[in-house]
């Protein structure tokens, strides 16, 4: 039973990442090559994604420092609501960086008022300011966690050696630390579509991704769709093992809040906190007043389209969940096992779509086949995450209370209801939650598909922006970040609620 | 009657042999100094530790046995209860792990924490309960699971002296009844007098043949006198029971 589920589970994940990649190339006329405008793609997709973990790494230092340095009513929000740009909705975050830093954003209206130039949100500098917006709260967790793994006698012990601790202790931890959460930060610019598809664009700020993209849903050309598709997988083969190389602390699943009386503070910290605290916050306030606005006159499309998300969000969550389960009760310890659930990082959610578009394209028209290919591509790249999160807490449970459980005799669908599924109650709450929000926000593969009939609402947010329905844009996205949290909050809470330890 | 023959346990520096039998129904104390291997020994019987030589058990191998399905039933260190599953639930697992409990079954628990003096906590989790009263608990589960052979690892030298005194004395009362085989690792010369008729010394990577406990005691070869200390456990033991 643990073996059926865990090949049919491997069998699944690699006919997803290589079956559809297959899929692809079979149909593709190699004959083209890679032209002019795909190595500009390439260039400029590794350009802005080195920018961006260069600027999130750079900039979450000193705000992480000050962050241990300070003790201030509420410190522990802020390190909350560090978390809350991982599952924001990509789509509903540019919404809110727009609204800040757009055409006639807040940031053009006040240059314009002391007669600055205005800026431009669009090209490089915009795509590489989103990811920043969605990278350097995760980095500064990253940080956290390292400046939480020094024990505080050692601090006692610097300051009465009279050293210091920014060579002694900071630097060091620092040396340790950025270049795993530096090369995490790559690897998620790399594949990211939604920033791209809307910040970017044209001959010089065309990712690969966006390529495909282009080359799918514009032109139909299957050839440059697998070329490209072959280009983002060595891409980040690449990036996933240099994350492999450097060690990597996982940011999203611990809430961080311990601090330690510091002596060596400085003022500036209080101007790290709060630029801080205005990048990250401006654009959710702006995405909050903004959607209060909206929401008297929400356009109809908006009610059917979360309808959508949710049902695709929800079943998303449950595969996944049912596949990071299945691989790792099977793989008992195995390391390749739980590799493959990694494999899904080096894939395009677009080719994973594209691929099983081609599949099952003479069963289906695509319209049919928009949502169930979202939901299961959506799953798969969750899979990653689950896996990290559920693989450590699986080993604790096995270590603590495995001999027990084998001495009782507890197999297969016993150990799992007696043992496993109640001990694991709230990592498994917490991946919902992250599963859910993750997908319902997601706007990647229902883009290839969808027309309005089919939009689930994050495209339905992106196609108002498109028609400049603003208005109608912004209420909607408060209903989709409402509806992410909320999923979020849920899953995760009802993990937590009489959990026993 | 349980046969250790020719077993030899290599986990890389490792080493242990045994080549020892102990009558059916027999109580043997394992006693040596720490990192000799007493655990590993219980181990090997219980089914953790992969080992060479032959198990037996009635002259029957069962060394191929998964753990649950070998003649033995263990109480570990520590973590011998679910933290997440009630009182009743965790020793009900002694009985049957899949599907509902018989009316049977259930009054078997219901008189199983009796016996311990655990009647009404059924439905609390181990976290209400004292330390004794978790290893209470344990036993229960343990005597529950109505096992020829029983394998205690240590799992009351977190209890005070009084309360382990008060356990040891359920579990010969409970071996007692069931004629079952008991097995105890311990530190304490005292627990092995009190509970043991016989006792295996584990030391210098080999776990010696059972001999009777008392004798042993009375005149301990070097290492074990060595392991011991000045102290006259004989002395001591003949004053707490006399």
């Amino acid at each position: 039973m643990r073996h059926l589920a865990g090949w049919s589970a491997a069998v699944l994940i690699l006919a997803l990442v290589f079956g559809t990649l297959g899929a692809v190339a079979w149909r593709a006329d190699w004959s083209g090559g890679l032209g002019r405008a795909d190595w500009l793609a390439i260039r400029f997709t590794l350009w802005q994604a080195f920018l961006s973990a260069a600027l999130s790494v750079a900039f979450s230092v000193p705000i992480a420092r000050a962050l241990m340095r300070r003790q201030f009513p509420g410190r522990g929000l802020y390190v909350a609501l560090l978390g809350a740009p991982f599952i924001l909705p990509s789509i509903v975050a540019i919404f809110g960086l727009l609204t800040v830093f757009g055409r006639s954003g807040w940031v053009n209206d006040a240059f314009g008022a002391i007669g600055l130039p205005d800026i431009s949100i669009y090209g490089l500098q915009g795509v590489v300011l989103a990811h920043v917006f969605f990278n350097l709260p995760l980095a500064v967790r990253f940080l956290l966690q390292g400046w939480q793994s020094i024990p505080v006698e050692r601090f006692r012990l610097t300051e009465s050696l009279n050293g210091s601790v920014w060579t002694l202790l900071e630097r060091p931890m620092l040396v340790r630390v950025l270049p795993g959460a530096a090369a995490v930060i790559f690897l998620i610019c790399l594949t990211s579509f939604a920033v791209a598809l809307t910040l970017g664009g044209g001959p010089r700020a065309t990712t690969v991704e966006l390529a495909i993209y282009q080359a799918f849903r514009f032109d139909f050309d299957l050839g440059r769709v697998a070329l490209l598709a072959v280009v983002q997988v060595v891409l980040c083969l690449g990036a996933l093992s240099l994350a492999a190389a450097v060690p990597v602390g996982d940011g999203v699943g611990i809430g961080q809040d311990r601090a330690l009386m510091r002596r060596d503070r400085h003022l500036l910290d209080w101007v790290w906190i709060g630029a801080g605290a205005v990048f990250l916050g401006a654009p959710l306030l702006a995405i909050a007043l903004a959607g209060i606005g909206g929401l008297g006159d929400l356009p109809s499309v908006v009610w059917p389209a979360a309808l959508r998300s949710i049902v695709v969000a929800l079943t998303a969550t449950v595969l996944s969940l049912g596949l990071a389960m299945a691989l790792i009760l099977w793989s008992n310890g195995a390391r390749w096992i739980e590799a493959l659930g990694a494999l899904p990082l080096a894939a395009s959610g677009l080719v994973m779509g594209a691929g099983l578009y081609l599949w099952l394209a003479p069963l289906a028209p695509p319209a049919a086949l928009a949502l169930p290919l979202t939901t299961i591509v959506n799953a798969a790249m969750v899979l990653p995450f689950a896996m990290r999160i559920m693989t450590p807490a699986y080993r604790e449970i096995e270590a603590g209370y495995g001999r027990l459980a084998d001495s009782l005799s507890l197999t297969s669908y016993a150990r799992l209801r007696w043992l496993v599924l109640p001990r694991m109650r709230r990592p498994l709450g917490f991946c919902a939650g992250l599963a859910a929000a993750l997908s319902i926000g997601d706007l990647g593969v229902i883009a290839l598909f969808a027309g309005t009939e089919q939009a689930t609402l994050p495209l339905a947010i992106y196609q108002l922006m498109g028609s400049y329905r603003m208005e109608g844009a912004a209420g909607a996205a408060l209903i989709l970040v409402a509806l992410s949290f909320g999923l979020f909050w849920l899953f995760d809470r009802g993990g937590r609620i009489d959990a026993d330890t | 009657m349980l046969t250790l023959d020719g077993i030899t346990v290599d986990l890389g520096g490792f080493h242990l042999a045994a080549d020892l039998t102990i009558p059916q129904g027999d109580r043997v104390a394992v006693i040596g100094p720490s990192g000799a291997g007493k655990s590993t020994l219980l181990g090997v019987i219980a089914g953790f530790t992969p080992h060479q030589g032959r198990l037996l058990w009635k002259d029957q191998r069962i060394d191929g046995a998964r753990p649950g399905d070998r003649p033995v039933a263990v109480l570990f260190q520590d973590n011998n209860l679910f933290p997440h599953l009630t009182i009743a639930r965790n020793v009900a697992l002694g009985l049957r792990t899949k599907g509902r409990l018989t009316p049977d079954e259930q009054r078997t628990v219901t008189e199983a924490l009796d016996r311990v003096g655990l009647s009404g906590f059924e439905d609390r989790k181990p976290a209400a309960l004292s330390g004794g009263q978790q290893s209470r608990a344990a036993l229960a589960r343990l005597l529950i699971q109505a096992k020829p052979i029983l394998l205690l690892d240590e799992p009351f030298s977190a209890l005070g002296p009084a309360l382990k005194d008060e356990m040891l004395d359920l579990v010969a009362e409970g071996a007692d009844a069931s004629g079952a085989t008991v097995l105890m690792v311990t530190h304490d010369p005292g627990d092995a007098l009190r509970l043991a008729g016989h006792t295996i010394v584990v030391s210098d990577c080999r776990a010696a043949p059972p001999i009777p406990t008392a004798a042993l005691l009375e005149d301990p070869p070097p290492y074990l006198s060595a392991y011991l200390g000045r102290r006259r456990p004989l002395d001591e033991a003949a004053k707490t029971s006399g």
